[in-house]
């Protein structure tokens, strides 16, 4: 089996490969929710994840945007199989792993590596930072080359720690070097997939471009394909190639990172972008477009009907209540930018004449300081 | 600890419309593990009206200088010196008594987390109202109608129903908003925000910071803006404080500061963090090393172990003599002024554009 999945070496992180590594189609997970007494009884379905289609080429490295709740951590989590889908599919390098067992997944999952949020829950405390890192090899007999230990001083080398600190305890070690940890365990066997789940938003902001780095070196030198899960959509855009906006369960725009940040045509890309806040360069007025949404984001137990982002937009009208907008190629969008909306904005973030305020009270306030300079 | 010189401490200028002004605050916690100097000499200045953002990273003492403002700390495990003077009153000396009848009056504070900030017990109107109770001898209707109409002023739909909801109701950036309403019902002269947003989503994060400018401006007060993220800085502030390991290390206007950083530390902070309109073809530039313990800080210079310019320093000084910050626009960095100007153009400047 392993034969045919022996890939190409990768020739670095521009030539994104139009080889699929993994093909997600249609995937659906939704959690049941049960009540009543005494007998309990399924009564609803947080639909975390609804109809997700995503490709991750070979070597490539896919960003996964969203707020807190939109799905994109149980998208990470079930395509490294974590959790099973409700619906759906999952292709790696052209088998259906969706619902594959234990015994045939062995040899997939030692390819698919996930590294997790916080460094401090995910790293056993009592066991040493060698046991750790040799653990993937165990479980999966896997023998390198002059022994295990010298495999793990070599990843601890990579990552950029200490080989010595081989028999140390992860309490010993700060949190960006316990998150390089996590690195060099998902690294222990050669993946060709690492889902990494928000692995820099735990970490102090100097820190953070430490592991930022790390994981781009490992990811040009050694070909590894990345699906690059997190909330902030500047570490996204420095790390990855194409980028999927997740809203609600739902992927509502996904293109290569030109497209995404310079391009948008969702209008919660829009107003994900114009909410970032970003440091000012230059005396000049920031020449962005300005969007504040109103609220927060609905519940996925009984998300709007049609399009899930029309209860927060702007341009939301009747035909976006009855009909789900299809993720298609909208005109005027480059090869590969998929837009999921009836009525798209244009592609630019710059400045627009009117600033879209939804927030009711912003909007008093607003009005009232207007009056009162005017 | 009165043996203490207070030599070291840094005179910053008092302007005439300084409304708190911290002068040469050390704060040191007793642990098992040993004394811990949270806050070694800091002083500043806070105009009325006006934002002072502090930013640093976990553990640089951010926290700890406005818990110390409100008298919040632990009298028993805690050492405080130096002077904390909010209109001309010493809040170090301030018995707790009088301490209570400025909180929430005079000086309130928003916390980070808005669910472990509000109590579970009471209704959100209830939280709302019994510091206007307190403060102003408001009957229950009063303080209730105020409630009602401080929830209008924040943006929670419905407010006349949702007073009588429980935190555990309302969603994160809703909470968010009653904490706002709770430190604003008594319009404070000072409000302390601590990290409001980093706990929310960037949409929702994006609100709350207008909302806050809004009222900001609709009541006069000053803040005090404590976060580790730069962007919502430069979005907030006026002046800026740089802290680490417990001291200030840069301080200016805004713009200044993130415009022509004269501190290392504050380079390595903006070349640091990727932004949306920067270059995505070279690496971010880390700062080498991690945050210092603050049970044994590192000699002179707190920064000089991750320094990468500290070569360019003639002789140990930055290992054994601590710089001092100077007044109004400074650094507190060894490096000649002309040094800093050239590393800045050479080497910082351009992974900034």
């Amino acid at each position: 089996m392993s034969d045919n999945l022996t890939l190409p070496a990768q020739q670095g992180s521009t030539g994104a490969s139009t080889e699929a590594l993994l093909k997600v189609e249609g995937l659906t997970k939704h959690f049941p929710i049960y009540g009543g007494f005494p007998i309990k009884r399924k009564v609803g379905a947080v639909q975390a994840v609804d109809n997700v289609d995503l490709t991750v080429g070979v070597g490539e490295s896919v960003g996964l945007v969203g707020e807190s709740g939109c799905g994109k951590s149980t998208t990470g989590r079930l395509i490294t199989r974590l959790l099973e889908p409700t619906g759906g599919k999952i292709e790696y390098a052209g088998q259906d792993i969706t619902h594959a067992k234990r015994k045939q997944l062995a040899p997939v999952r030692s390819e698919i590596q996930m590294i997790f949020q916080d460094p401090y829950s995910s790293l056993n405390p009592r066991q040493t930072v060698g046991t750790i890192i040799k653990s993937p090899m165990e479980v999966n007999g896997i023998n390198p080359a002059g022994g295990r230990e010298k495999r793990v001083r070599e990843l601890l080398e990579l990552v950029g720690l200490n080989p010595e600190h081989y028999n140390r305890f992860p309490h010993e070690f700060s949190g960006g070097q316990r998150q390089r940890i996590g690195v060099a365990r998902a690294l222990a066997l050669n993946p060709k997939l690492i889902v990494a789940d928000e692995p820099v938003s735990a970490l102090d902001v100097s820190i953070q471009a430490q592991v930022v780095n790390l994981l781009q070196k490992v990811q040009e030198e050694m070909g590894i394909a990345f699906l690059f899960i997190a909330h902030d959509l500047a570490v996204v855009r420095h790390f990855s190639q194409r980028v999927a906006v997740m809203y609600l369960g739902k992927v509502v725009e996904v293109g290569d990172r030109d497209s995404i940040y310079n391009r948008p045509r969702h209008p919660y890309t829009h107003a994900l972008l114009s909410a970032v806040p970003e440091v000012a360069m230059d005396d000049e007025p920031q020449d962005r477009e300005r969007i504040r949404l109103y609220g927060d984001v609905p519940s996925p137990i009984s998300p709007p009907s049609g399009c899930r982002f029309r209860t927060r937009c702007w341009k939301a009208q009747d035909k976006c209540a009855t009909e789900e907008p299809p993720l298609v190629q909208i005109g005027g969008n480059t090869e590969g930018h998929l837009t999921a909306c009836h009525f798209p904005e244009e592609p630019t973030v710059g400045a627009r004449s009117e600033a879209v305020v939804m927030d009711p009270a912003l909007k008093a306030l607003e009005k009232d300081g207007d009056v009162s300079k005017g | 600890m009165t043996t203490l010189t207070k030599t070291e401490g840094e005179k910053a200028p008092t302007g005439p419309d300084s409304f708190l002004s911290v002068r040469d605050l050390r704060v040191r916690f007793s642990t098992e593990d040993g004394i811990v100097k949270a806050v070694d000499g800091l002083s500043f200045d806070v105009e009325r009206g006006k934002t002072l953002g502090i930013v640093g990273e976990s553990g640089s003492g951010k926290s700890v200088t406005n818990l110390t403002v409100l008298g919040l700390h632990n009298p028993k495990t805690t050492t405080v010196e130096g002077e904390i003077l909010l209109e001309g009153q010493d809040l170090v000396t301030t018995p707790e008594k009088e301490l209570e009848k400025l909180r929430g009056n005079k000086v309130a504070m928003i916390f980070q987390d808005p669910l472990t900030a509000l109590s579970p017990y009471y209704t959100v109107g209830r939280q709302i109202a019994e510091p206007y109770m307190k403060h102003t001898g408001a009957s229950k209707k009063e303080a209730r109608d105020r409630a009602i109409e401080m929830l209008t002023k924040v943006g929670i739909p419905q407010p006349k129903t949702r007073v009588d909801d429980y935190p555990h109701q309302f969603s994160g950036g809703m909470r968010q908003r009653a904490m706002i309403a709770m430190a604003l019902v008594c319009d404070p002269d000072l409000l302390i925000a601590d990290e409001p947003t980093t706990a929310l989503d960037v949409t929702v994060q994006a609100q709350i910071l207008d909302l806050l400018k809004d009222l900001q401006q609709e009541f006069g007060s000053a803040i005090i803006f404590i976060t580790h993220d730069l962007g919502v800085i430069s979005d907030m502030a006026d002046d800026l404080l740089v802290m680490y390991s417990g001291r200030a290390v840069e301080r200016g206007g805004v713009r200044e500061v993130l415009r022509e950083p004269r501190h290392p530390y504050t380079w390595g902070l903006l070349s640091s963090m990727p932004r949306l309109g920067g270059s995505t073809s070279q690496p971010l530039m880390p700062i080498p090393g991690s945050p210092p313990s603050l049970l044994n800080p590192p000699s002179g210079c707190p920064f000089h172990p991750r320094c990468t310019f500290k070569d360019q320093v003639s002789g140990d000084r930055c290992s054994t003599e601590r710089p001092p910050l100077g007044e109004g626009r400074a650094a507190a960095c060894h490096l000649t002024a002309e040094q800093k100007q050239t590393i800045f153009i050479d080497k910082i400047q351009p992974r900034l554009r």
